[in-house]
């Protein structure tokens, strides 16, 4: 599904990503982890499309298409997936208003019929379960005034209603309490399927234990410097990251993700 | 240069004389106006109030004065909000028209015309009394120009105690079958003590034609009374339009304005509140939206004359093209105004590089127990934003005009009329772009 080969990129002439290799299957979930300022926010916001990141070197394949070359709002309408780790307040357009509007927009690109107001309503009342999020909050302003717990949910519940094929949660857990945690975690798992895929950017191991990744990759210095499986998560939350950036590579694993 | 401008003015004088005559008293008016715009001509951009609105264009133009009505408007239905259920007065070229207007609700109220009224025994104290009494023409030649050619006009009375359910709505028409015409549409509103009714003020042209439009809304709100006005301006695109709402509230009234403007090439809109007894509140709010090489232009003034009072302010302008906004908003405390209340802000979205505002908030207290805050900002669409609604798949165009609707919502939301907020809605959004384009 997502290919991505010795990506670099840089941010004002500054580079970040150094020449990273992932490969993203069907079903799959990958923990993206690495210590402050290691790339792998820079990485999301990559595949996403932001335009503040420059992509200097290298490819991303995505089901076979050049993804660079598209713009973001295509990526999001062929099914990439961006939980933002700082949402975007858009003050005077509801909630409902703006999913509908993303969705429709997703289906006219797959040549399907929109859907009108009241039969949106009964999709996002469906859809607004998986997040546990009230019937309240689709008629409040964009993510205004909501908290930081409510910023998460709202975005699992934007994937929700748009079903990604490939989604990357940036930091979804940064901000959130265990209960908030647990329910944004429940909403992830009820959308995976066998035949999309999720990356999970974090830099705690404490996501993964509701989110259980098939690899775990850890950026540092803006290069995948060790690859593994869940147990990779556990070590780093038992000896931080040090032993990994000290240690210069530590990539022994070779090529390619481990079977798990 | 001078002369010619005097010379095109000459033409409203000359008009002035063909006026029919009517009752002493409003002879008296209207000749002390004329006079008074004899002396004044119009505004200038020497004139401080003026400053960045150059009206030499229209000063030149030889638009006709609107001596008759017309009594054909096609659909005129199409222009009424369907909340107002017949309470709708139809107003064409500054005539009132009895043909085109309905009055289904409006019982004790009296929507008649204003020519009507100071000839009635039963209005002519109230009329007398509070025409050209808040809209001063001494020191303004175009208020001078309006209450010269006073023809017609509309007077609305709420007595005391009546509640107004339905919206009452005016709509003020023009129409070129007489080419170029110069219209003076003229409301006085008294609200009486205890009252509340909600008015919609409508200015709409029936054509493309150009003409131009000089208007003037006097608002008598009485003790305790409660006034919900909204005043929408969309006439076509080749249109001058200047218009005054002044008002004075009673102790304890209330008076909730919200003025909206999108059409006219050149559009100048003028709000005082005068709030000379305690207790009143107001709200003063807009939303102007210019395109293009459109100019739009909101002074207003808010008048806090003694204590506990409030009042609260949001305009909010969307420019694109060459479009030009003034926003001049002051607020004055005055002396022993004390525990006055008042908020403004002033907030503009430049879509365009070429867009342009000049806002200028002004607070002058002389008071010393009082809260005041202002505030004016000018910005363009976030990048951020922008790119959020991109990272949910809205194309960049559909992700900018979603945040100036999300910009504008802000006074739109505010509407408690739902026809109105659909129409502005639609235009905002899906209008938004190929109008401001075109």
């Amino acid at each position: 599904m997502l290919e991505i080969r010795n990506l670099h990129a840089a941010n004002d002439g500054n580079e970040i990503l150094k020449g990273i290799n992932l490969t993203v299957r069907k079903g799959e979930v990958h923990a993206i982890m690495g210590p402050n300022g290691s790339g792998k926010s820079t990485l999301a916001k990559v595949l996403a499309g932001h335009p503040q990141y420059e992509v200097t070197a290298g490819e991303v394949l995505y089901e076979g298409k050049n993804l660079l070359e598209m713009p973001p709002d295509e990526r999001a309408r062929e099914g990439v997936f961006m939980a933002f780790q700082y949402p975007i307040e858009v003050p005077g357009v509801s909630n409902a208003q703006f999913l509908r509007l993303a969705y429709n927009e997703k289906r006219k690109h797959h040549g399907e019929e929109e859907l009108d107001p009241l039969e949106f309503k009964d999709l996002l009342k469906e859809r607004a379960k998986v997040v546990e999020m009230d019937a309240s909050f689709m008629s409040r302003s964009v993510n205004e005034g909501f908290s930081g717990g409510e910023k998460k949910r709202n975005e699992i519940l934007q994937m929700a209603v748009l079903e990604p094929k490939l989604a990357v949660l940036d930091e979804t857990d940064s901000g959130l309490d265990i209960d908030a945690l647990r329910v944004v975690a429940g909403g992830v798992n009820q959308l995976l399927t066998p035949d999309n895929a999720i990356i999970v950017v974090t830099h705690y191991q404490r996501l993964l234990n509701y989110i259980v990744p098939h690899y775990v990759h850890v950026l540092a210095g803006g290069r995948i410097a060790r690859e593994g499986g869940k147990e990779l998560a556990l070590e780093l939350e038992e000896k931080g990251y040090d032993w990994i950036t000290s240690v210069d590579g530590g990539k022994g694993t070779g090529a390619g993700a481990p079977a798990n | 240069m001078v002369t010619e401008l005097v010379k095109s003015e000459n033409h409203y004088l000359t008009a002035f004389r063909e006026l029919v005559p009517t009752m002493p008293w409003l002879e008296l008016v209207r000749s002390g106006a004329i006079d008074r715009f004899e002396q004044l001509g119009f505004p200038t951009v020497r004139d401080e109030e003026f400053k960045y609105t150059n009206l030499a264009s229209l000063a030149k133009e030889r638009f006709q004065p609107a001596t008759r009505a017309v009594e054909v408007i096609a659909d005129v239905e199409r222009f009424a909000y369907p909340e107002t259920a017949g309470a709708h007065l139809v107003v064409v070229n500054g005539f009132l028209s009895e043909e085109l207007s309905t009055r289904t609700g409006l019982d004790d109220v009296v929507a008649i015309d204003l020519f009507s009224a100071v000839a009635d025994a039963r209005y002519n104290k109230i009329a007398r009394k509070y025409l050209a009494r808040n809209a001063n023409y001494h020191d303004n030649g175009l208020k001078a120009l309006n209450t010269a050619f006073l023809q017609s006009g509309v007077f609305l009375w709420i007595p005391k105690n009546v509640k107004l359910e339905t919206p009452l709505q005016i709509t003020f028409v023009s129409d070129a079958s007489s080419a170029k015409s110069a219209s003076f549409p003229r409301l006085l509103v008294v609200a009486e003590e205890n009252s509340s009714a909600t008015l919609i003020e409508s200015f709409v042209s029936n054509d493309d034609a150009s003409h131009f439009t000089n208007a003037i809304a006097e608002i008598v709100l009485k003790d305790g009374a409660r006034l919900e006005h909204y005043r929408l301006q969309n006439e076509n695109r080749s249109s001058y339009h200047v218009g005054a709402t002044a008002a004075e509230l009673g102790r304890a009234s209330s008076y909730d304005a919200t003025s909206i403007n999108f059409g006219a090439q050149l559009a100048r809109h003028d709000v005082s509140v005068v709030m000379d007894h305690e207790g009143a509140e107001c709200w003063v709010d807009g939303l102007y939206v210019a395109g293009a090489n459109q100019h739009s232009d909101t002074h207003s003034v808010i008048d806090h004359k003694q204590p506990n009072c409030t009042s609260h302010q949001l305009y909010k302008g969307i420019l694109d093209g060459n479009a030009r906004a003034v926003f001049n908003g002051k607020i004055f405390v005055r002396e022993g105004a004390q525990k006055t209340d008042a908020m403004q802000t002033n907030k503009n979205l430049l879509l365009s590089a070429q867009a342009r505002v000049d806002t200028k908030p002004q607070l002058e207290i002389y008071a010393d127990d009082v809260k005041c805050a202002h505030g004016a900002a000018v910005g363009q669409i976030d990048e951020e934003e922008l790119f959020y609604l991109e990272a949910r798949g809205l194309n960049p165009e559909l992700g900018r005009s979603l945040l100036t609707y999300g910009f504008a919502e802000e006074v739109i939301g505010k509407i408690k009329i739902e026809s109105i907020r659909a129409q502005l809605d639609e235009a905002v959004l899906t209008h938004l772009h190929t109008r401001l384009e075109a």
